[in-house]
């Protein structure tokens, strides 16, 4: 299955620079039955990783508490305009997704 | 004595000062609004809804960047605001979700009709939610001005208001029961009062929005479909005349408020 690209916006503020990201995302938790009473398999996102200008800023496991369609928001310390930020989301069936931003 | 007068004066202080800071839940809801609106994934809606238009799709292997939402083909911005309105082209009052049918079926060969009966958020549902959004975000600001000048648009506006009037279902309900005047709401949400101009961003104003709590983006026909399923009516048709007559009534009522669609709701 396809995924769905990320919304990133990065915005240089003094010496740092806030990166916004929403992410598509089902973020389903495995304690969810369908109409048959079968349980929904949990399928959701488990590692972020954020990079600035290649060097790893930010690493996360995420579980099934996160919401669907989750929003993150970091300061990434010395960033200023014209940097790129590269962040990777990666789920429990072992999809992965990679999309980029230039701090504005 | 005077310390007494005191100690009431103080206490009576306390009781002013609690009842200051406990803000009404109309302003919970809306710093509630205001928080999450920062990251608020009808975005993703918007851009995955601007990537379909761009996209050759159906048997066609057409995309719709010449689709004529009412402001000649191809034209996205400001469109939003004047729906619904009359089509030459189809003979009919048709709405933001409505045109986009045709143009899916005329354009790009697909099967409006099975289209139609696709349940919510499923299939090309789920396409035409994302289209939704991004039609109704390159509106974004502007204020709704549905035109009124064609017989036909100001027919459908009679039968949006019998419609919004119209008691019936189990419970005897109307959509004016709960939003035919100003002041009422449910459970703790404040309802728009539709009979006139709610405000910017209101009612009318506010649809396309995403809802936080199913974690989905909902057009207008949905938000009208959900209506009727709380008021025990039959489920109206997709794209239904009755709720493109709803939405002219509501949208000519809706004159000059601004649009912030697509926007959050709890």
């Amino acid at each position: 299955m396809a995924t769905d690209p990320m919304r990133i916006r990065a915005q240089a503020q003094g010496s740092n620079a806030i990166v916004r990201v929403l992410m598509m995302h089902e973020m389903e938790t495995g304690q969810r039955r369908d109409a048959a009473g079968k349980t929904i398999p949990a399928w959701h996102i488990s590692d972020v990783t954020a990079q600035h200008n290649g060097k790893t800023v930010l690493t996360a496991h995420w579980g099934p508490a996160v919401s669907k369609n989750p929003f993150l928001q970091f300061t990434v310390k010395g960033a200023k305009a014209g940097d790129k930020v590269v962040v990777t989301w990666k789920d429990n069936r072992g999809e992965s997704r990679t999309d980029e931003a230039v701090v504005a | 004595m005077t310390a007494r007068r005191l100690a009431a004066a103080l206490l009576m202080c306390g009781v002013a000062f609690a009842a200051q800071a406990q803000p009404s839940t109309a302003d919970g809801i809306a710093r509630y609004r205001e928080m999450l609106a920062d990251g608020n994934p009808a975005d993703l809606f918007e851009a995955k809804g601007e990537a379909l238009w761009k996209q050759k799709r159906g048997p066609k292997g057409a995309t719709l960047e010449q689709c004529d939402l009412g402001k000649g083909p191809g034209i996205v911005k400001g469109a939003f605001v004047e729906l619904p309105r009359w089509f030459a082209d189809t003979q009919r009052v048709q709405d933001l979700e409505s045109r986009l049918l045709t143009c899916m079926e005329t354009l790009q060969g697909l099967d409006a009709k099975a289209i139609a009966e696709t349940p919510f958020g499923r299939g090309e549902q789920a396409n035409m939610e994302a289209l939704a959004a991004y039609v109704s975000a390159a509106s974004r600001g502007m204020k709704m001005n549905l035109p009124q000048a064609h017989a036909k648009e100001r027919e459908m506006f009679e039968v949006g208001k019998r419609v919004f009037f119209f008691r019936g279902g189990p419970y005897d309900f109307s959509c004016a029961s709960c939003h035919g005047e100003a002041g009422k709401r449910i459970r703790l949400q404040d309802l728009p009062d539709l009979t006139k101009n709610p405000g910017d961003g209101v009612g009318f104003a506010a649809w396309p929005a995403y809802r936080v709590s199913s974690g989905e983006l909902w057009s207008m026909q949905r938000r009208l479909y959900d209506c009727y399923r709380q008021q025990r009516f039959p489920a109206p048709g997709f794209a239904s005349d009755a709720t493109i007559a709803l939405g002219v009534y509501m949208g000519v009522n809706a004159k000059g408020a601004e649009s912030i669609a697509p926007s959050i709701k709890r």
